[in-house]
This record gives C-alpha cells, sequence and structure tokens, in this order.
C-alpha cells in the first residue's frame, strides 16, 4: 500500500526534495513525498485481501487527517 | 499537612525525558513514579499521568503511532475518563493525539527544521486545570525541541476546537508552522492536554525560565486535591 500526503497539504519534505533536485538541474515542478508498505497478508480472495488492508490503513497505517491512500494487490 | 501526590510518568522505549519531568513533579511536591509501557496497570492512587517527550519506538512510522497500542494505554484512558488529569508533552502530545485521547496530527516542521530554542506562548485559557495558575493571555517561555510539532486540523476541526475553547496555548512568535500557532490542545472534558513545548525543562530560573512550573505546579495541585477527594 501506498501513503501520500494529502492534496492540499503542505508537504515539507516533498518541498525539500523539490528544491534540492532543481539545484542539481532537473526541471521539476513539484514534489511529494509518501510511503510504500509491502505487506504479505492471507486470504482467500484478492478483494478479501484488498479489505483486510483498508482496514489495517484505517487502523495504523495511514492517519487520516492528513494522508490518503492506495491499495494494490498482487496474488501469488 | 500537604500530601505528596501519585503522579504517573511512561516510560516508553526512546523516551528521553520522562526523568526531567519525574525530577520537575518532584521538586514541586509530587510523588512521581516512573511507569514502564509494558505495564498492566497504573501504581496505585496514581492521580494524574504525564506523557513525556522523546521518540517512543523510534518514531516508526508516525510519531506516536506505535506507542498508542502500549498495554499501559489502556489504564490511562481509564483515568481519563474518570477526569483524571493526564499531560503529554512533545513526543507525549504525538501519542495522546494518535491514541485519539486529543484532537488533531503533530506533522513534520514547516521548515524541515528541528527547533531547539526558548520559544514565548500565550495562554488562551484559563480554564484547564493545568493553566489554573496562569492569568488569561500571559505569556510563557518554555522552550521547545522538537522535528515534527506542527500541529494541523482541517478548517471545520479547526473552528470547532476554538469554539469549545480548546486550543489552550499559542506561540507567540513564529516556531513550526502549526495551524493557528497552536502550541497545546485539550480534549472536551478539558482534563487532558497536550503542548510541545516543555514545562519540565523550565522549573528553574536558574535554567533560563521558571514558567513551566506554571503549567507543572497546577498539575500537582489538581493531583493532589483529586488524591485527597478519592481517599
Amino acid at each position: 500500500m501506498l501513503v501520500r500526503p494529502k492534496q492540499g497539504i503542505l508537504d515539507p519534505q516533498g518541498e525539500a526534495v523539490r528544491v534540492s533536485l532543481r539545484k542539481l538541474g532537473f526541471a521539476v515542478g513539484g514534489a511529494r513525498v509518501g510511503r510504500l508498505v509491502d505487506l504479505e497478508v492471507e486470504a482467500p480472495s484478492s478483494d478479501e485481501a484488498k479489505v483486510q488492508v483498508e482496514r489495517m490503513c484505517q487502523a495504523l497505517l495511514a492517519n487520516p487527517l492528513i494522508e490518503s491512500f492506495e491499495i494494490e494487490v498482487e496474488g501469488t | 499537612m500537604s500530601i505528596r501526590p501519585r503522579i504517573a510518568v511512561l516510560v516508553f522505549p526512546g523516551s528521553n525525558d520522562d526523568r526531567d519531568a519525574a525530577w520537575a513533579l518532584g521538586a514541586l511536591g509530587a510523588d512521581a513514579q516512573l511507569v514502564w509501557h509494558a505495564e498492566e496497570a497504573l501504581p496505585r492512587d496514581t492521580a494524574a499521568v504525564v506523557l513525556p517527550g522523546g521518540f517512543s519506538y523510534g518514531d516508526y512510522l508516525r510519531c506516536g503511532a506505535i506507542a498508542r497500542f502500549a498495554p499501559v494505554l489502556d489504564s490511562v484512558r481509564e483515568l481519563a475518563a474518570a477526569g483524571g488529569p493526564v499531560l503529554g508533552i512533545c513526543n507525549g502530545f504525538q501519542i495522546l493525539c494518535e491514541a485519539g485521547l486529543l484532537p488533531g496530527v503533530l506533522r513534520r516542521n514547516r521548515d524541515l527544521e528541528f527547533v531547539c530554542r526558548d520559544v514565548r506562548l500565550r495562554v488562551e485559557r484559563t480554564d484547564t486545570v493545568f493553566t489554573a495558575r496562569c492569568a488569561p493571555g500571559q505569556e510563557l517561555t518554555i522552550p521547545v525541541k522538537h522535528g515534527e510539532g506542527s500541529w494541523y486540523a482541517d478548517e471545520d476541526l479547526y473552528g470547532e476546537l476554538e469554539a469549545a475553547g480548546q486550543l489552550v496555548l499559542r506561540y507567540a512568535e513564529d516556531c513550526n508552522g502549526s495551524v493557528g500557532d497552536v502550541a497545546g490542545v485539550c480534549n472536551a472534558e478539558r482534563n487532558v492536554l497536550g503542548l510541545m513545548p516543555h514545562p519540565e525543562h523550565a522549573v528553574d530560573p536558574l535554567l533560563g525560565s521558571g514558567d513551566g512550573a506554571l503549567l507543572l505546579a497546577a498539575l500537582v495541585g489538581a493531583a493532589r486535591e483529586r488524591t485527597l477527594a478519592l481517599a
């Protein structure tokens, strides 16, 4: 799952990355820094896995006041 | 005879202001007890709780996010629900927000700097047990030292908190980008307060300021009253 600073929320870390990249000569208009969490989940289906991870995000992995999250499920 | 009320100072792996807090509370007349995070219960007759500064659980994931699952936190919730005073300082404030005991969240400082200096604060509300000994609008000088102390609430929540008088302390100068320059917030019942500045580092004018003692002595006083009331 991928956690991002919510749209419209100041992201000082992303801003520092943007400024640094510009100093290196890259034409970067904006940068947002989030967090990637790889989880191994046992579930009968990918839908069920997604539901579980959604609950994990709400309980711990993201703070809904300032962060949004996206979940991607890969089956094995 | 004046009794020394028992105040629990929680200790998480990574706490580093626990002993300063215990020392300051002791100097102000409390029986301060360090309580390890894995304890299931608070010491008998605990009248108040302080969550100290530091970097509990290495600040992994988000500051305070993991500490809220510490076994001892259930007892803290019970004490808070029963009206007992709970004070969160710096990392303690972050933990109380993540635990849902206080509104909002602490984010990385706007300018990405670790801010470490004395700041001036304005007491906005004196109707909490923590600020009862301050005058409305009084300025206090208390040090801050944090990298993630920029308090945030969205517009709706901010408006609700302001209307309810829960924004207890504000920075009287630019500090970290907190919404509304908020430095300290209390819960709706007004018995749980979190603040980023460190009153335990400002209890002796010899070390720069004694203003923190105003807040901590009020907490000790409230803990004493509670102890007597429950006896």
